[in-house]
């Protein structure tokens, strides 16, 4: 099990666009995927849970990957977080 | 049977055209949903169900994706992106699948919950943005429920009705129109909606923000739309049709007639010419806009990007954006509005004001938000680069806003000068006059900036002190009250004593009544919303400038509104006999 916490840097959060780059990423992986936020869990490969999760700029999330893939899901995931989403 | 009594609704004309038909009254499908225990034995009924729910979901969602994009292009298709993502999202289906099979419920029942789940939560939201998604999260779920009850969503619906609704959203704009729809009347929406923007592209006549339409017909009731005048008549008599016969065949042939000057300047008979341009929110207006004949864009207002994206949109997409409508309008300019909001729609938390036309909006929010502002300029400034661009401030009551609003231009200017990003360096820069104070200070501002601006709507609830949307007060509202006119005078008159152009983007500018008058004062721009563009450019070209200065030379003797009302009719009926005047 891998854990890591991240922060939202793009000015927009996730938003639609970023939700669904990071739904369609985890869903490359093997591994389970889940995303802690303010206390609330929600499944990192649903859209419709990622869009609750209403993440703006500036907030930390807890990511957790288990699986047989999980570092390789980890390194993927965490890199778009890293790069914005490629937005500013 | 009782003879029902004809009854005439006005609104606000969205798309033009006159045409007749049965009424179809649209209520907004509403799922009932009840909770039903199943056998075991039916579990595989129910998932069947279900699947055969999400597929013809997502078959109806890509259907309206296709057409809209057909009909409008992408950017307009992205409204229907959210949900065709949460009909596939295998993690949900897969909850719902297993609740179905654990608690043993019907389909229908455990797709409400468990979707109903995730809607609440996002309805808690303080964000604006979020509580929107949830109306997306609500149309998939009713869409679901809809199909796994296998009702058709428009199955009563005869072909060739007139559509009336409290509301139409642009998949059922685009859905009624494949089936042969007559017309949309509307309780709610403004020109500048989503829906009203779709119908003109359709061809669609419609008529919007009635109020209270959809109570005062009655399913199968006779209306006659006329989308020029913006009303509705319930229940026509034989002569009122025959009347909107005959309109109609006028304005067919009216039509034919603008369309040979459409592409001629906006001149009067004595060589006088102005400029004619149009007002619009959103790039997918300009094949209307220039099939209209306007040269170029008097308002370009950019609220549209800011509230149909997510939270605030960046610096590129702005530019993207900007760019293509310059790029578009040449080889004419583009008068771009600054952010013209109100406080409520900047923060996103719940922000309310006693009193918001007094309040927090347009450049108050901008110099008080410099990031927000300074983007915005950036992308208007790379924008300049590929056209004529003009900057406008909305909101100015005095000096130091419009002082301060340069500093910050040359601030822009300067870091894209430092990173070498291309620029027009003579971008003119000028304020609406829509504050009453600004329009008595006009020519101090007119030696501020480029170009001076007059927003009528505002200007007028200011000076009057009254609230159009307020039914009460709302017929003191007046475009002819002598005070507006001396005002506009004034502030064309300052404008010129500093040789800076004036010119009026608001209603009024469009309101062929006040065409005469406003070209007599001098007024050197009519920016107007397209639909109305070549019947103010006939005007322009069937009349000269010095009749015209008579006639405002009259107007600015008379003391109320009501005479100044008639001379003008009068004389405009006089001059341009063919005119078709509501």
């Amino acid at each position: 099990m891998i854990e890591q916490e991240v922060t939202i840097k793009n000015r927009a959060g996730l938003h639609t666009r970023p939700a669904a780059a990071l739904v369609k990423t985890a869903a490359k992986f093997q591994s389970e995927f889940y995303i802690i936020k303010d206390g609330f869990e929600i499944n990192g490969k649903s859209i419709i849970g990622v869009m609750t999760l209403a993440a703006e700029q500036g907030s930390t999330l807890q990511l957790r990957f288990e699986g047989v893939d999980e570092e390789a899901a980890a390194k993927e995931v965490i890199g778009l977080f890293e790069r914005g989403f490629d937005e500013v | 049977m009782e003879k029902k009594s004809e009854i005439v609704l006005h609104g606000i004309a969205a798309s033009p055209g006159i045409v007749l038909g049965k009424a179809y009254i649209f209520t907004k499908h509403v799922p009932r949903i009840e909770e039903k225990s199943i056998p075991a034995d039916n579990i595989e009924i129910e998932l069947s169900r279900l699947d055969h729910a999400q597929k013809r979901s997502q078959k109806e969602l890509e259907k309206i994706l296709q057409l809209t994009e057909e009909k409008v292009g992408n950017q307009k298709a992205k409204i229907f992106e959210a949900q065709i993502m949460i009909l596939s999202d295998a993690v949900l289906f897969d909850s719902i699948k297993k609740r179905i099979q654990k608690e043993l419920k019907n389909a229908e029942w455990i797709v409400h919950k468990e979707i109903s789940k995730y809607q609440q939560l996002m309805l808690k939201s303080p964000d604006e943005y979020m509580r929107e998604r949830a109306h997306d999260v609500e149309d998939v779920k009713n869409r679901l429920i809809r199909n796994i009850q296998q009702d058709l969503l428009i199955s009563r619906f005869e072909k060739k009705s007139v559509v009336i609704s409290e509301m139409l959203t642009p998949a059922d704009t685009v859905l009624f129109s494949r089936n042969d729809v007559l017309a949309y009347a509307t309780d709610m929406g403004g020109t500048t909606s989503h829906a009203a923007l779709l119908s003109r592209s359709l061809k669609i006549p419609s008529v919007v923000g009635l109020k209270t339409i959809t109570k005062q017909v009655q399913q199968g009731d006779w209306v006659l739309v006329d989308g020029y005048a913006g009303t509705i008549i319930v229940n026509p008599t034989r002569e009122t049709i025959l009347r909107c016969n005959k309109r109609k065949r006028e304005h067919r042939q009216f039509e034919a007639r603008l369309e040979l000057i459409r592409d001629l300047s906006a001149q009067t008979t004595d060589g006088k010419e102005v400029r004619l341009s149009g007002n619009i929110e959103f790039s997918q207006e300009f094949r209307f806009i220039s099939q209209q004949g306007a040269h170029g864009i008097g308002l370009y207002r950019t609220e549209g990007i800011f509230l149909r994206s997510e939270t605030y949109p960046s610096e590129q997409m702005q530019y993207n954006e900007y760019k293509t409508i310059v790029e578009r309008a040449k080889p004419y300019k583009v008068v771009m509005r600054t952010l013209d909001i109100g406080g409520d729609k900047v923060l996103a938390e719940n922000y309310s004001e006693d009193n918001p036309f007094l309040g927090w909006r347009g450049i108050r929010i901008l110099l008080d938000k410099p990031e927000l502002f300074l983007t915005q300029l950036r992308a208007m400034l790379r924008a300049s680069a590929h056209g004529e661009v003009w900057i406008m401030l909305p909101m100015i009551s005095g000096i130091k806003e419009i002082r301060r609003s340069k500093e910050m231009i040359e601030q822009v200017k300067q870091e894209l000068r430092g990173k070498n990003i291309p620029f027009d360096e003579n971008v003119k820069i000028g304020v609406m006059i829509e504050v009453p104070s600004a329009a008595v200070i006009a020519s101090d501002i007119a030696q501020e900036v480029d170009f001076l601006s007059i927003g009528t709507n505002d200007l007028i609830q200011y000076l009057i002190a009254v609230d159009r949307g307020n039914d009460t007060v709302s017929s003191l509202y007046q475009e002819f009250h002598p005070a507006v006119i001396k005002t506009i005078h004034h502030i064309i008159k300052a404008g010129h004593l500093h040789n800076k152009p004036v010119s009026m983007c608001g209603e009024m500018a469009g309101d062929p009544t006040a065409t005469l008058l406003l070209l007599g004062l001098g007024l050197d721009e009519f920016s107007v919303a397209p639909i109305v563009l070549p019947e103010i450019k006939k005007i322009i070209r069937s009349v000269s400038f010095k009749e015209t200065e008579e006639i405002a030379q009259r107007v600015l003797e008379m003391k109320t509104e009501e005479d100044i009302s008639e001379f003008l009719r009068v004389n405009l009926h006089a001059m341009v006999p063919e005119l078709l005047l509501e």
